[in-house]
């Protein structure tokens, strides 16, 4: 049965079953392949979208669940004022190594700041510890949201 | 973004030498390219033979300068995190006199004569740490020959001395007449004169490049989610799979009901293979639904039994006799025999996973005249001749396209993915993608493997040691991977870190022992032979600091004498981790030292043993001197990297056998070291100009030993097995 989900902005129609996880319906269906596959299980982040602002694991939030609600992708996140500040923070603090888990990061990064301009420490070990990154770039995570944090300008 | 510009050249489409109308034969070969860019071909060391043999020239890389100016690379490595993309570049545009946001890159094609590694045997491969080293050298000669040409040309049409021209950002500059001209409307003359048989290269206090931090080239692509890995590719009309393989290694499937899978809405095929089982679906949602209603049947061949403990007690016996010899100085016996105290211990590390965070993946299309294949492989010329045997097509009919890699680690040093895939795109019309779940991608690994280590030592009256003997037993991976490098019971990987201790010891005595564990396959990791050893070595120099109670830094100083350079690293961790300092109770300090990837490295841990045995490591200050530093952010990135990478290891890292299978499968049971659980880590770079050494997996071996000292610091337990045991560790309250 088809079904109508708001992704960055755009409705889209899809069919298939109400089950499916949204990170198959955005990569495989909807060819949108910034958010990615780590686990299925909600174990490390990878898959990070926001629904309606809210960082969600896509890998088990199933397609039925979403109703009218907005989905932003890492494709879009760069639109909004927190996810350009973290962006840059990301490049101007050289975070990315292998770079498979940053696009999870930088939505849960994003999702941090935009609800806790100015996180502690403590904020951000909470709102970041369900993302794995294997290459080990949680120093320059930690730094990078720091920065953006104080980063007063729109867009940084 | 140069990203964008990353394009993967297919073999097809590969342009040779000969095939752009170069035969002469030479180090560097000048010639016009289709397009009129000026080609440099660029022959490597180890295909000098092959390139003299042959009447075709066959370079090892190409440099191609465009006439907009813009300079690209045929980069013969692979990008996996390491930073490859941008410190390759960083050694032509060096020599080239060319900004780095000039340097276009390609994946190069699988061609084990061009890009052979000569630093692996002439496999084409990415590993051992050993870009810079091979491409110090060559690469920098390659821009400066290219500069010297465009030099030449731009003095002859000006009619003046080269000598009174330089070269900068692109452009041919002569100053006393304040002419310039840009390297594009060169390169027409300069392809039509001989190429300079020598040429000089930059003095190092001229490095514009060489030395400075350098943004990195591929990371635009990777925040904004448009960099494409191996798993986001999608030729027209991809099919998903996902498959389920025999839970026991060398077991096989028996039998398959497929009626509740075949109802699932999207699944459209089932691939019944030996020993595996595929669902092919419109999407990995269907696909994943469909695997789960399989009623699957597995005849669990030859090790439905095993166990771990059977593998390790294996090759705790075979350390009970003599191994093949791989280092003797001195006589260890004698000494051993006179010696006033007698240090004993044995040691023992786990298999482990690489658990890289893009799971296992390749799509293939398989056509009845030729097959394409899209992965992130680190050893692309032999997923090449792998997808040829199994799809039964000759080579040139294989078509690979590489990808940035989501994480290799030694993972995609192997092509077993790259097998899998074919094997069930035979049976599928039209391009397939197979996506191992994560259960899949740990529990059909292929590990680093354990190792079982027997120790002894001997120390005089002073507590110096006069003798080290070391015996150990575990899989070689050389001998499988690259069999002429195995060699009289040895091999260079397997033994590193055991028999080149940085040490001034009088004796020393190495024995290994090439066990191969049945029913589970083996493989390289973030080093093998370091990240077994060096936790050996370093944790046992520790006990003989202990057993002349003595500190673990002035015990391991006093040694280092012949050693400079690792003195020197060893000396400035431990100031700048303010060794000896107090802590608070429960805290302690480990050191470690350690000359592996021919980069000296010495780490402090300060790590907190709570009272209900939890570890947490505190802070990590780390010294490293690997020579000419090329991208100074990019080694403070790499040891980073590899810090949580060995922490992660040594307190949670451990794959284990029971009744044959993999007991651990998701990242709930092979947990990775998180946000909350990383240490401060400060890193300290030792200036100088020695030849480059390896970068990407040194922290890694030297953190793991540094940790378990610091544990004995703290607690006074000394644990001599991966992982970290905390029940072990526990205060009686």
């Amino acid at each position: 049965m088809a079904t109508i989900i708001k992704v960055n902005g755009v409705n889209r129609t899809i069919d298939v079953d109400g089950d499916t996880p949204l990170l198959w319906v955005l990569r495989d269906v909807l060819g949108m392949t910034g958010t990615k596959f780590g686990c299925g299980m909600a174990l490390c982040g990878a898959c990070t979208v926001h629904v309606d602002g809210v960082a969600t694991r896509s890998c088990i939030t199933p397609i039925e669940s979403i109703g009218a609600s907005q989905i932003t992708t890492i494709e879009a996140i760069g639109a909004t004022a927190a996810g350009a500040k973290i962006q840059k923070a990301w490049l101007d603090r050289e975070v990315v190594q292998c770079g498979y888990c940053q696009s999870g990061q930088i939505m849960s990064a994003v999702a941090l700041l935009a609800s806790n301009p100015h996180p502690t420490d403590s904020d951000i070990s909470d709102a970041m510890s369900g993302n794995i990154c294997r290459c080990g770039t949680y120093v320059r995570i930690r730094e990078a949201i720091k920065q953006a944090a104080q980063s007063d300008t729109r867009g940084g | 973004m140069i990203i964008d510009h990353i394009t993967s050249r297919s073999t097809g489409a590969h342009r040779s030498s000969s095939e752009s109308g170069l035969s002469r034969r030479g180090f560097l070969q000048a010639g016009a390219a289709a397009g009129g860019g000026l080609v440099l071909s660029l022959n490597l060391p180890f295909a000098a033979g092959d390139a003299e043999a042959a009447d075709v020239f066959a370079p090892n890389a190409f440099i191609r300068i465009e006439p907009s100016g813009q300079i690209v690379l045929t980069m013969p490595y692979v990008e996996m995190g390491q930073g490859t993309y941008t410190s390759i570049p960083m050694l032509i545009a060096e020599e080239l006199e060319v900004d780095l946001k000039q340097v276009r890159l390609e994946h190069a094609p699988p061609n084990e004569k061009l890009y052979g590694n000569p630093l692996i045997g002439g496999i084409q491969a990415t590993g051992n740490s050993n870009a810079i080293r091979a491409a110090w050298q060559p690469l920098r000669q390659a821009g400066a020959t290219a500069r010297t040409m465009l030099i030449a040309v731009a003095a002859k049409r000006w009619k003046v001395d080269p000598a009174t021209c330089r070269a900068q950002s692109g452009e041919v500059l002569h100053p006393p007449t304040r002419r310039s001209i840009k390297y594009g409307e060169l390169l027409v003359d300069a392809a039509r004169i001989p190429v300079p048989k020598s040429v000089v290269l930059k003095r190092r206090e001229d490095f514009k490049l060489i030395g400075m931090p350098a943004k990195r080239l591929d990371t635009p692509a990777k925040v904004n989610g448009t960099a494409v890995y191996g798993i986001d590719v999608r030729p027209p009309g991809v099919k998903i799979a996902t498959l389920a393989q025999s839970p026991v290694f060398g077991g096989r499937l028996k039998n398959v009901d497929d009626t509740a899978a075949k109802a699932v809405k999207g699944v459209r095929q089932i691939v019944r293979l030996d020993d595996a089982v595929a669902v092919v679906a419109d999407h990995m949602g269907a696909a994943k639904k469909g695997l789960a209603a399989l009623v699957i049947e597995w005849d669990d061949g030859p090790h439905a039994k095993l166990n771990t403990q059977e593998i390790v007690g294996e090759l705790e016996k075979a350390t009970l006799n003599p191994g093949a010899v791989a280092q003797n100085i001195g006589d260890a016996d004698k000494a051993m025999a006179s010696a006033a105290t007698k240090v004993e211990a044995t040691y023992q590390v786990p298999f482990l996973a690489h658990a890289t965070m893009e799971p296992m993946n390749c799509t293939v299309h398989v056509r009845k005249d030729g097959c394409e294949v899209w992965v992130g492989n680190q050893v692309l010329g032999r997923a090449q001749v792998a997808a040829a045997k199994t799809a039964g097509l000759p080579l040139d009919k294989v078509v690979v396209h590489n990808h940035l890699i989501g994480g290799g680690f030694g993972r995609r040093l192997e092509i077993d993915g790259v097998v899998r895939a074919v094997e069930i795109a035979k049976h599928v019309d039209g391009p397939v993608k197979v996506v191992w779940t994560r259960e899949e991608d740990i529990q059909h690994d292929m590990y680093r493997p354990t190792f079982f280590d027997r120790l002894s030592a001997g120390l005089d009256e002073k507590g110096a040691p006069v003798a080290w003997k070391h015996r150990f037993a575990g899989s070689s991976i050389i001998a499988r991977w690259a069999p002429p490098l195995f060699n009289n019971g040895l091999d260079p990987d397997t033994t590193e870190g055991a028999i080149d201790l940085a040490y001034a010891l009088p004796s020393l005595h190495v024995e290994y022992a090439r066990v191969e564990p049945p029913g589970i396959p083996t493989a390289f990791w973030r080093s093998v032979g370091p990240s077994h050893n060096v936790f050996v070595t370093e944790s046992f120099m520790d006990e003989l600091a202990a057993a002349a109670k003595q500190d673990p830094v002035a015990y391991r100083l006093a040694l280092l004498d012949k050693t400079p350079r690792a003195k020197a690293v060893l000396a400035l961790a431990a100031e700048k981790a303010g060794w000896g300092q107090p802590l608070p109770q429960g805290v302690g300090r480990g050191v470690s030292v350690q000359f592996v990837f021919a980069t000296y490295l010495a780490q402090v841990a300060e790590v907190e043993v709570s009272k209900d045995g939890a570890v947490r490591v505190q802070r990590v200050v780390c010294a490293v001197d690997c020579g000419t530093v090329v991208n100074p952010d990019t080694v403070r990135a790499q040891i980073q990297s590899a810090i949580i990478f060995g922490i992660t290891a040594a307190l949670y890292g451990e794959i284990t056998l029971k009744d044959g299978r993999v007991e651990q499968a998701n990242f709930d049971t092979y947990q990775i070291l998180r946000m909350n659980e990383a240490p401060a880590i400060e890193v300290h770079i030792v200036q100088n100009f020695e030849p480059p050494g390896g970068m990407g997996e040194a922290g890694t071996s030297a953190i793991v030993p540094a940790v378990t000292n610091a544990i004995y610091a703290a607690t006074g337990k000394r644990l001599r097995k991966l992982p970290v045991d905390t029940a072990a560790l526990k205060r009686p309250v």
